[in-house]
């Protein structure tokens, strides 16, 4: 992990590889077992994933609340890689990051893969689009999570410092996403401003968020596409880290022709 | 001289034996009936009314989406004996003040209280238990940093008399701040919070805040006792007895058996009133990340289920927890008045005293008859004596 100051704060990032730029903003949880797929990446890009403020070891400003606030952040730290052309890849939290970027500035911005994303609404107001995982029991929320509960990470196994990440990260989740549950209400409205290419993947056993959700996204962008991949749930980079990192790859070719 | 308080949760008993896994946050409410619950109302409140003749002071609390607490808004039983009692004191512990959008509107509340009942208003201030989290919707990763700025915008909008003032915090806002009326008591009613660790009791220290402690037993209420002594000194405010609280389920009988079984009947508030499904019970961000981390790695209910402790420190199984067992840990004085006296008196050389016994005198499936008989054995063989206690 590398620690990058900017502004007035620190972000902690995992660079890896060389190649196109690959900016990979992580979801809710469980970003040790996204090492794999970290790793394939790494082959063909230059993979850049920050730990958000508040997540792992970066810290949170008291006055970053919002995930537009995150979005600024990610700006700034492209400013000062001097990243161009990028790939933006978002995982469900990630993605809604990522969809605040796309629609804050597309100068940098060469693709775009959103992965099981939450972050905007679409349905009536007593419809449930985002599972409320916060009241779940742990046995149900490893089942909606995970295709096959198995890959789902043994706490009990983790060292006290691990887990005692995995609580921050939970943590900050909440601190952004607690009201509106998971979403900004007005960030569907400008998607428009997001002209570049856009792979929507999905797990196909996602309960968190349904792959519906996902198909309707995917027509929110003039040049989009919906990857669905097998035996995955939410988290299809953990659970099928090669057949996601595969269509990223595959995307990455199409547009850069 | 020890004041003495009689609380109930005004529980919803006839629905417990519907329910096992949870009594809270997703039973549906069919299970109330609100012909029953009405009846069940008019008696608790009865039985406070009572209070006000037998000289034992009022406490009221709220939970929510809970059939161990029929009292979702703490002030509304409040605004009823505001008027009904003349002279006892009236403790609301309290407005779960980061769970409600309107700190004013909980300032108004509590001034319009404190006028209706010409001074006798206490105002408490809670942090919530973390199964409050979810039918208030309120983000727990900054329950704290909301909980003290709405304490200080309520002691700002109830001590400003010169019209409107501006309040652009963090997560308050209003332009115009002007509450009428203001209290009757000067500068503002007295401010309680129910505390449940060092941390939070020396936080309360600091500001001279009034603190009841819940449930800490013989094990662990000397520590908070002394960590708010030690701040309260060094802060310059008072580490006097007023300001500690302890709360008791008692049991006072003309027997012992008969104390033992009131006592017994009224603990099934503890046998029930931490049942919750382990996700309610630790929402991110609720506790520390270390804290946390217990709970997402051991069992999710360790943490509540072990709050409850014998003199020794060892955890006691809320749901079977016996009288005798109780009285071992300090949760539960009972039995014949002298022995509810000494029970106490010895508690309270362990904790170095206190000033104010909040008494569990109803709770669980102790009846009407038996709740006033509690009562008024208590406010006769017992108040009394408390006159001995510093």
């Amino acid at each position: 992990m590398e620690r990058i100051d900017i502004g007035e704060t620190t972000i902690e990032a995992h660079i890896a590889g060389s190649g196109p730029p690959l900016l990979f903003l992580h979801g809710l949880d469980y970003f040790a077992q996204h090492r794999p797929f970290l790793d394939r990446l790494a082959r063909q890009f230059r993979v850049i994933a920050p730990r958000h403020p508040g997540f792992g070891a970066s810290p949170r400003p008291a006055w970053m609340r919002g995930v537009g606030d995150i979005a600024y952040l990610d700006l700034d730290l492209l400013d000062r890689l001097k990243l161009d052309d990028v790939l933006l890849v978002g995982a469900s939290f990630g993605g809604w990051i990522a969809m605040e970027l796309g629609i804050r500035s597309t100068a940098w911005l060469g693709g775009l893969v959103l992965i099981d994303t939450l972050g905007v609404k679409f349905g009536g107001r007593d419809e449930v689009e985002i599972a409320d995982i916060y009241a779940l029991p742990a046995d149900e929320l490893v089942r909606r999570a995970f295709a096959d509960p198995a890959n789902a990470p043994n706490y009990d196994a983790m060292s006290d410092a691990e887990v005692e990440e995995v609580a921050r990260d939970r943590e900050a989740a909440v601190l952004y996403g607690w009201r509106p549950f998971m979403h900004n209400p007005s960030l569907r409205h400008w998607l428009h401003r997001i002209k570049v290419p856009a792979l929507v993947v999905w797990g196909e056993q996602d309960r968190i968020v349904a792959p519906a959700y996902g198909a309707h996204l995917v027509q929110k962008f003039q040049y989009g596409r919906f990857v669905p991949i097998a035996d995955a749930g939410h988290y299809p980079q953990v659970e099928q880290p090669e057949a996601v990192a595969a269509a990223i790859e595959s995307f990455a070719r199409e547009i850069s022709r | 001289m020890m004041h003495a308080w009689h609380f109930s949760e005004m529980a919803y008993h006839p629905a417990w034996a519907h329910l096992n896994e949870t009594y809270r946050v997703i039973i549906p409410n069919r299970l109330y009936d609100p012909q029953i619950g009405a009846d069940l109302y008019h008696r608790y409140l009865d039985e406070w009314a009572l209070c006000d003749e037998l000289g034992i002071n009022i406490m009221t609390n709220e939970h929510h989406a809970t059939a161990t607490c029929a009292d979702s808004v703490c002030t509304i039983p409040m605004a009823i004996l505001a008027r009904e009692t003349k002279k006892v004191r009236l403790l609301a512990l309290g407005m779960p003040i980061a769970n409600r959008e309107n700190p004013i509107r909980v300032a108004e509340e509590y001034s319009m209280l404190d006028v209706i009942s010409r001074g006798r208003i206490e105002m408490g201030f809670v942090k919530g238990v973390p199964f409050e989290i979810s039918p208030a919707n309120s983000n727990p990763a900054d329950l704290m940093e909301r909980f003290w700025e709405a304490h200080d915008l309520i002691l700002k909008a109830m001590t400003s008399h010169d019209g409107p003032f501006s309040w652009e915090g963090t997560h308050f806002q209003y332009r115009s701040v002007n509450i009428w009326p203001r209290p009757y008591q000067q500068p503002h009613p007295p401010v309680w919070m129910p505390v449940g660790s060092t941390g939070s009791a020396s936080e309360a220290a600091a500001r001279g805040i009034t603190i009841g402690v819940l449930n800490t037993g013989w094990a662990r209420t000397p520590g908070i006792f002394n960590a708010y002594r030690k701040t309260a000194a060094e802060s310059g405010h008072s580490p006097g007895h007023e300001k500690l609280a302890y709360m008791a389920l008692i049991g006072v009988g003309r027997t012992r058996e008969e104390g033992y079984r009131r006592a017994d009947q009224i603990l099934d508030y503890s046998r029930t009133s931490g049942v919750v499904s382990p996700q309610f019970a630790n929402p991110p961000g609720y506790v520390a990340p270390a804290m946390a981390a217990t709970a997402i790695k051991g069992s999710a209910t360790t943490a509540r289920a072990t709050r409850l402790q014998t003199r020794d420190g060892k955890p006691i199984n809320p749901r079977t927890v016996g009288v005798e067992d109780a009285i071992g840990a300090g949760l539960v004085f009972a039995g014949t008045p002298d022995d509810v006296w000494d029970q106490l008196k010895s508690f309270y050389d362990h904790v170095g005293g206190f000033g104010h016994l909040l008494m569990m005198g109803q709770g669980g499936h102790i009846s009407h008859e038996d709740t006033v008989d509690n009562l008024t054995l208590f406010s006769k063989e017992v108040l009394p004596r408390l006159a001995e206690l510093g």
